[in-house]
């Protein structure tokens, strides 16, 4: 696996911290999905946010902090510095966010934010698409990891257009990928897996499952199933059948 | 004076950042401070001064995907 600005992660798997039914909930996920990272935002004071913040450190792995909900480069810069001295670290998943109802990025404020950012010595996580030619931007302002979308937030549809994926992975093979968003099922982590991906980062389709911490656990085999695939490296695609069982030796009945 | 806190209306006696979220109930607490805008790092806020009609807001930490 690429390290993340020169972290090793234990396991491929983001995790968010939103939506679930109960803090223990939560914690109950979080353990079975083995994840190496947690998601966290920062929102206006109110009752609990120093008891959430104690839950999320207490997991004992690295913590993410998002910019969501930014639609302007300068309100994702400003969040990204609120966040960074609250939470003590310099990671920061980069949304700016473009369309209200697909939440899509708005590539040229995403580009403007990570340059500003990466100027100012944070690691920039950005949410980001599969478009190739934004790709090579965000990797010219400094970013070290690119995390495309798999579909729209929330959406659970899975991998939209995994043909452009896979060609984001071709085309940058040094830096750490991270499918973000649009993961339904635990076979959507296993197809980002085994296209040789470093990671996916997932949160509705584990927090809103019927038992979440099931559907943690069964997101962490299928993301392991599908790096030790792709380490195995896939047998390449045929057009026509090809017999298995040896022609030659073939009995004459 | 009176500012906008976290999108409220709040009339405080306050001459700075750090005046206000000791009469607000932040004193000491773990809350990140953006006054307009602009981020306030805890370090400035004893020395950013507040203006009628300012709009600070306080946040913290809150669940996140």
């Amino acid at each position: 696996m690429r390290d993340f600005y020169g972290v090793r992660l234990a396991t491929p798997m983001m995790l968010g911290t939103a939506r679930y039914p109960s803090p223990a909930v939560m914690e109950a996920a979080f353990r079975e999905s083995g994840a190496s990272v947690a998601t966290v935002s920062l929102r206006r004071e109110r009752e609990g946010g120093q008891a959430f913040w104690d839950i999320v450190r207490a997991l004992g792995i690295h913590v993410l902090p998002n910019t969501a909900g930014c639609h302007t480069a300068r309100e994702a810069i400003t969040t990204a510095c609120m966040a960074r001295e609250y939470f003590q670290t310099d990671w920061v998943k980069l949304e700016v966010i473009g369309h209200a109802d697909t939440l899509q990025p708005d590539p040229f404020c995403l580009v403007e934010a990570a340059e500003a950012l990466c100027a100012d010595g944070f690691k920039v996580f950005p949410y980001t698409t599969e478009d190739q030619v934004l790709a090579r931007r965000l990797v010219d302002a400094g970013c070290r990891v690119l995390m495309p979308w798999g579909a729209p937030i929330g959406s659970g549809q899975g991998l939209n257009n995994p043909r452009g994926l896979r060609a984001l992975r071709a085309a940058f093979p040094n830096i750490p990928l991270v499918v973000d968003a649009g993961l339904g099922l635990p076979s959507h982590a296993a197809q980002v897996m085994q296209m040789g991906y470093d990671a996916v980062l997932l949160n509705t389709a584990v927090a809103e499952a019927r038992d979440p911490a099931a559907m943690a656990r069964a997101f962490a085999l299928a993301a392991e199933a599908g790096a030790v695939a792709s380490a195995a490296g896939p047998m390449p695609v045929r057009d026509m059948a090809q017999p298995s069982t040896p022609v030659i030796g073939r009995a004459w009945l | 004076m009176k500012i906008d806190v976290n999108g409220v209306p709040h009339d405080v006696d306050a001459s700075t950042v750090e005046e206000a979220l000791q009469i607000l109930g932040w004193g000491g607490q773990r809350v990140a401070t953006a006054l307009n805008g602009t981020f306030v790092p805890a370090a400035a806020r004893d020395k950013t001064a507040l203006s009628p009609g300012d709009r600070l807001e306080v946040l913290t930490a809150m669940q996140g995907g």
